[in-house]
């Protein structure tokens, strides 16, 4: 174990773009699956026949299948289908998908939480099915799904890391980099990378926790 | 879809299926055990104890599991599947104990009060009275972290512990084909994944009735 060397300048700073790219990645799939998920979950819930059943096993076949078969099959089966995405993308894409699927579940169960009576009255008082929804149901469920949907974005910081197999630069990838220069660096860098997870994480649950206690 | 890679190739499908469900359960036990341990650790009257619980389940809860898996299989230098199943466990453990710590505050502390008065010992409150109320709660949660744990076991075939997903990478080598094997593959898991989670949404449903 080699502390002082492993953590020279130059080291720190490589780690840290990884993780600046990390970041964006996970900032970026968040706010896309947000949208898909949004979209999936509010379909599902309006219970449209046909679509919602459809939509129903979608979501459960990519919710059970591990993260890892998803990233490979965007990046390594999609092109024999002629669709080719280079690795950023492609780990965006994948995470995107994944992810909407568990965040279209956080937001059907939001607003399946909401009482029936709310949509009820919204309806009599002569707004349509989904001007209620929109009006009504959505401003309540939304801030039910804050605490879930703040766990989910721990979970996908997390998965970013597993980008590594289709090599993105990302954090995991410029530690394996780092640490294969010399065998000493191996613990040190691991457990700085570690620590850089922990630090993003741990701040986001801590804040998620607040927004909760003062909620109620 | 050409079913002819399934066949010509079963022996290593069941091969990395073996390792998956071998990899998971494992897992599972072992977390099980020390999930419960850490959730005691976390609820115990004594306060370093909750500290060091605590540190434990935030700790782990939040760094990627592929660093924890990395970091047991370079600097121990196991095997791929036995680095990959202690860092499961590890990883496991600290959902597992919150699960667990959540059940065991869902009872009453009128409980725990009750049966304390009635003479019986800390520890055989928690033995007799509470863990068997708890159970009820917790099973859900339990039955979720093991379809997580059966995915997060995927992570083995980065670290070459020959499981399904580390299968498929030489299947798909080996004949070029990689959307049907990785389709195989997706189909091998969701045999052990669906069936638990609709179990788990069944239990879910008879809990919340019961309540």
């Amino acid at each position: 174990m080699d502390f002082i060397d492993a953590y020279s300048a130059d080291n720190l700073t490589f780690l840290l773009n990884g993780f600046w790219l990390t970041l964006k990645m996970a900032l970026i799939a968040i706010i896309l699956s947000f949208i898909l998920g949004g979209f999936v979950g509010t379909l599902r819930f309006a219970k449209i026949p046909v679509l919602s059943q459809i939509l129903a096993m979608i979501v459960e076949i990519i919710r059970n299948l591990p993260l890892l078969l998803i990233i490979f099959f965007t990046f390594f089966a999609l092109p024999e289908i002629g669709i080719k995405f280079k690795e950023v993308p492609a780990a965006i894409i994948a995470l995107t998908i994944f992810e909407a699927a568990m965040i279209s579940e956080i937001i059907r169960s939001g607003l399946t939480s909401i009482d029936k009576g709310q949509m009820e009255a919204a309806r009599s008082s002569g707004l349509s099915y989904f001007q209620a929804l929109w009006h009504i149901i959505l401003p309540q469920a939304l801030r039910r799904m804050v605490p879930p949907t703040v766990s989910q974005f721990i979970s996908l910081l997390k998965d970013t890391s597993l980008a590594v197999v289709i090599s993105v630069p990302e954090l995991t990838h410029h530690a394996q980099i780092v640490y294969g220069q010399k065998s000493t660096y191996l613990v040190p860098i691991l457990l700085f990378v570690a620590l850089m997870y922990f630090v993003v994480n741990y701040t986001l649950s801590v804040l998620s926790r607040r927004l909760e206690v003062k909620r109620t | 879809m050409n079913f002819s890679i399934l066949t010509n190739n079963m022996d290593m499908f069941l091969q990395g299926f073996k390792v998956t469900i071998i990899a998971s359960v494992t897992a599972l036990i072992a977390s099980l055990l020390l999930g419960a341990f850490i959730a005691v650790l976390r609820i115990a009257p004594y306060k370093p104890l909750n500290r060091l619980g605590t540190t434990y389940v935030e700790f782990f809860r939040n760094i990627p599991l592929l660093i924890i898996t990395l970091f047991v299989y370079l600097v121990f230098n196991f095997k791929g599947i036995t680095a990959g199943t202690i860092a499961l466990t590890i990883y496991t453990t600290a959902f597992i104990a919150e699960a667990i710590r959540a059940g065991i505050l869902s009872i009453p502390e009128g409980q725990m009060e009750a049966a304390r008065s009635s003479g019986l010992t800390y520890s055989q409150a928690m033995r007799i009275v509470i863990l068997p109320q708890a159970i009820k709660v917790v099973i859900p949660p339990l039955g979720n972290q093991f379809i997580n744990l059966v995915k997060n076991s995927s992570l083995v075939a980065v670290i070459a512990g020959g499981d399904l997903m580390y299968q498929a990478d030489l299947i798909s080598a080996r004949t070029f084909r990689v959307m049907d094997t990785y389709i195989l593959v997706a189909m091998f898991y969701l045999v052990l994944t669906i069936p638990l989670s609709l179990g788990v949404s069944y239990l879910e449903k008879r809990l919340a009735k019961s309540n």
